[in-house]
């Protein structure tokens, strides 16, 4: 695929409205025009969507179209994950595109999940005409009203002239500050009417002004505090990925000798293999990670928001630390910790400013020592490393496949993954160095993520390598974009790892539901005696075949490097591997929910001994 | 300390900002006790006055999470002492001839007006605080009220400081 230039988060800019200059050339278009042309000048290189009644006028000038590829997916729900899977793989923002109604509600999903995880996304939607909002016409539906609650910001346009404004507001609101998705309605008559086209649009939002810039005196705070502590942490949330600021973490890491937590959405963000990093935190995080926390004096939270499957239960939270937390979004600050040291900023000025803060401590002699909490955490990472035991009965290990997937994949390979044990898996197994190259639903827990943000992201960043590691019911709700990826030299893999269940959740039922397995087998029925054999229906093989592409199954240990690297030397057709393994496999370490961090389990009914007495 | 706190929020005049706010406020499980919205010296931005009923803490999150709301410009917290706050309301109160001059005295007491009389009935209008209304709401009951509707609270602050000042410098530089 031919790479153009591409939407940022650096441009557009918003114009003011008396600073700009005459525009250059004016074209008479239709609405419909418009919005092509729009997509182009502000650089939306690839489009993920299904035409419809109402979208259908944007889809005539679509067609010829030599700087917008248009990916005609099999469902609105695969076309936004893809532009979210596109759009954390790339840095730019995603686009996806759906007519009124049905079309535009089938995108609420991917949206609200994009919401929750701040994923900069345009999903543009057609609206019935104008004159027919509000009479409950046919594939009708309110959809500013309906993602109100899920969008940075909604846009319903009814006026042809408005189009590229609005687009460029969409794209701008979309990438800057704390990123997230808009939402564009444009009513059918708008997209039929004559206008004018000119770029750049004068731009027009008085009330969107993110601050990046921190506060220099915070900024001093801060680093006094890293000075003075002795038991800190850097808590590093997806804020760092989003604002570019990997390599200035690393320096303020080395330079204070701190020990890292990267969450869920921050894989990547810090290298895995590096020695000061201490793993994830959170319900499912390392113990070293999750009592790193619990005993520090000190957090420096850097774009994170102290989410509850972090934190677990709030109020037995990092009892003894102070709080450092910097955001770009001034409402997650003191939201569900208060904050000691509030920093709004953006998380790369912010860490920039940090590093110069803290060498004028070190220059003023004050470094902190953090030699005992190092021991304590050497000890904790020692005795409880993450791990995994084999099956007895010699059939497959799921965090082995994941861990071999991981270890066999190319430099640079892109995992996505879906919602589940399989996600948590893929979060411990595979070693993350490289920001971007981890992709989830972390907030809002989508299952069906997987194929088609792979999709995206494969579409984004074709010379990459994209596996989709997906679970057996995950991979059952989407996909059907397997279709897409092969008919458009979309090149995908994916690993299901099939244990035939719902595997988190009937993990749960094992631990407290009395192993009451309700609703929770996929395999061939509640009667099923072959358990740990996988679904069997649908044959995966046979349904991936039937989709285009190359399938393959593999059950015996023996043969998991042999499938896995057949799976890595075909590039030219999407991949699956039907990976059949143990149902009994479970998630560990854990922090039940509703529990403090204190009581996290290393393992089933082992609870770590941190030598520190049994009331701490 | 739960309290009430009046927020002023000014924000550009466009179709559907009332409804962001309110869904912010359903989704958020913040209570409002009124809300009043009505135009401004300035044709493009439009002023909400909120009142709502939360401890300090979460005030900070109402306020942060509006000023997320893209088409809101400003929210200033106008602190009773330092502002003018008012409510309006129409009560329609049972009357008959020997009870009427008893009203029409009350009325007088709180300085409102008598703006509509009919032989069972006396309409009254009452501006002022909703501690004055509430004291004056509280005499009319004995006769009976039939009838009750009533104004949000709208406020401005004391002084010759206007809030929409430095909002309206930034709307005219963009203008």
């Amino acid at each position: 695929m031919l790479m153009t230039e591409q939407a940022t988060g650096h441009h557009p800019q918003p114009r003011p409205r008396n600073g700009g200059q005459p525009a250059a050339t004016v074209e008479h278009v239709t609405g419909a025009q418009s919005l092509i042309r729009s997509l182009e000048e502000v650089g939306a290189d690839t489009v993920f969507g299904i035409p419809g009644g109402a979208i259908l006028p944007a889809y005539d000038p679509m067609m010829d179209s030599k700087r917008v590829r248009h990916i005609l997916v099999r469902h609105e729900q695969g076309a936004g994950h893809a532009a979210t899977g596109y759009a954390q793989a790339t840095g730019k923002v995603g686009v996806c595109m759906a007519t009124s109604g049905p079309g535009a509600t089938n995108l609420v999903t991917p949206i609200a999940d994009a919401h929750m995880d701040s994923v900069p996304l345009v999903a543009i939607t057609g609206q019935v005409a104008s004159k027919a909002i509000g009479t409950d016409a046919f594939q009708e539906a309110d959809i500013c009203g309906i993602t109100m609650p899920i969008t940075k910001h909604n846009f319903l346009v009814t006026k042809a002239e408005d189009i590229p404004r609005t687009i460029a507001e969409a794209f701008h609101i979309a990438s800057t500050g704390r990123p997230g998705p808009v939402l564009v309605d444009i009513a059918k008559d708008a997209l039929q009417a004559k206008t004018t086209f000119s770029w750049p649009p004068q731009t027009d939002l008085p009330g969107y002004r993110p601050v990046t810039k921190p506060h220099a005196k915070q900024i001093r705070e801060a680093a006094k505090l890293i000075s003075a502590a002795k038991r800190p942490v850097l808590y590093v949330g997806g804020g760092v990925i989003k604002a570019g600021a990997t390599a200035e973490l690393k320096i303020l890491a080395e330079l204070t000798g701190a020990p890292v937590t990267t969450t869920l959405m921050a894989l990547g963000s810090f290298p895995d293999s590096h020695p000061l990093h201490v793993g994830m935190p959170g319900m499912h995080g390392a113990v070293t990670a999750v009592t790193a926390l619990q005993k520090a004096d000190l957090i420096v939270a850097l774009g994170a928001r102290f989410d509850d499957r972090v934190t677990g239960r709030l109020d037995s939270f990092a009892p003894y630390a102070k709080i450092v937390h910097a955001d770009i979004d001034p409402a997650e600050i003191g939201k569900n910790r208060a904050a000691d040291v509030p920093i709004v900023g953006d998380a790369r000025e912010v860490i920039a400013d940090l590093v110069q803060a803290v060498q004028a401590e070190h220059s003023e002699g004050n470094k902190g020592d953090y030699t005992a909490w190092w021991s304590d955490l050497n000890r904790w990472r020692e005795t409880y490393p993450l791990g995994y035991d084999l099956p007895e009965d010699g059939s497959l290990s799921p965090q082995q496949v994941i861990q071999r997937i991981g270890q066999l994949a190319p430099e640079g390979t892109i995992f996505a993954a879906g919602v589940g044990q399989h996600q948590m898996w893929a979060a411990h197994f595979i070693d993350y160095e490289q920001p971007a190259t981890w992709l989830n639903s972390g907030g809002a827990g989508t299952m069906g993520y997987a194929v088609p943000a792979a999709m995206g992201a494969k579409a984004g960043m074709p010379d990459r390598t994209v596996w989709a590691v997906d679970g057996d019911g995950c991979f059952q709700m989407t996909n059907q974009e397997l279709t897409t990826c092969a008919l458009n030299n979309i090149p995908i893999k994916v690993a299901i790892i099939n244990n035939g269940a719902l595997g988190m959740v009937r993990q749960w039922q094992t631990l407290f539901y009395n192993q009451r397995y309700s609703n929770t087998v996929l395999h061939s029925g509640p009667d099923d005696v072959q358990a740990n054999k996988g679904t069997r229906v649908p044959d995966f093989v046979k349904l991936s075949e039937a989709m285009g592409c190359v399938a393959l199954r593999c059950e015996d240990p023996a043969d998991l490097d042999k499938v896995i690297a057949q799976a890595n030397a075909i590039n030219d057709r999407p991949v699956v591997v039907d990976f059949i393994v143990h149902e009994d496999a479970q998630v560990w370490p854990m922090v039940a929910a509703g529990t403090s961090n204190d009581e996290v389990m290393a393992a089933r009914g082992v609870r770590p001994d941190f030598g520190d007495g049994e009331d701490d | 300390m739960s309290t009430k706190h009046t927020l002023s929020v000014l924000v550009e005049n466009t179709p559907g900002i009332l409804a962001r706010i309110a869904a912010l406020f359903s989704r958020r499980g913040f209570n409002i006790d009124s809300l009043a919205v009505g135009i401004t010296e300035h044709p493009d931005i439009s002023r909400i006055t909120i009142v709502v009923n939360v401890e300090d803490l979460p005030l900070e999150q109402v306020t942060k999470q509006l000023n997320k709301l893209v088409n809101v410009l400003k929210i200033v917290e106008l602190e009773p002492s330092a502002a003018i706050q008012r409510e309006l309301v129409l009560v329609k109160v049972r009357a008959d001839n020997e009870t009427r001059s008893q009203i029409v005295e009350i009325v007088q007491l709180f300085r409102a007006k008598t703006v509509d009389v009919s032989p069972e009935a006396v309409t009254i209008e009452a501006t002022g605080s909703s501690d004055k209304l509430d004291a004056m709401l509280k005499m009319l009951e004995q006769f009976g009220v039939k009838e009750l509707v009533q104004s949000g609270t709208i406020a401005i602050g004391r002084g010759s400081r206007s809030i929409t000042d430095r909002s309206l410098r930034a709307l005219d530089r963009s203008a």
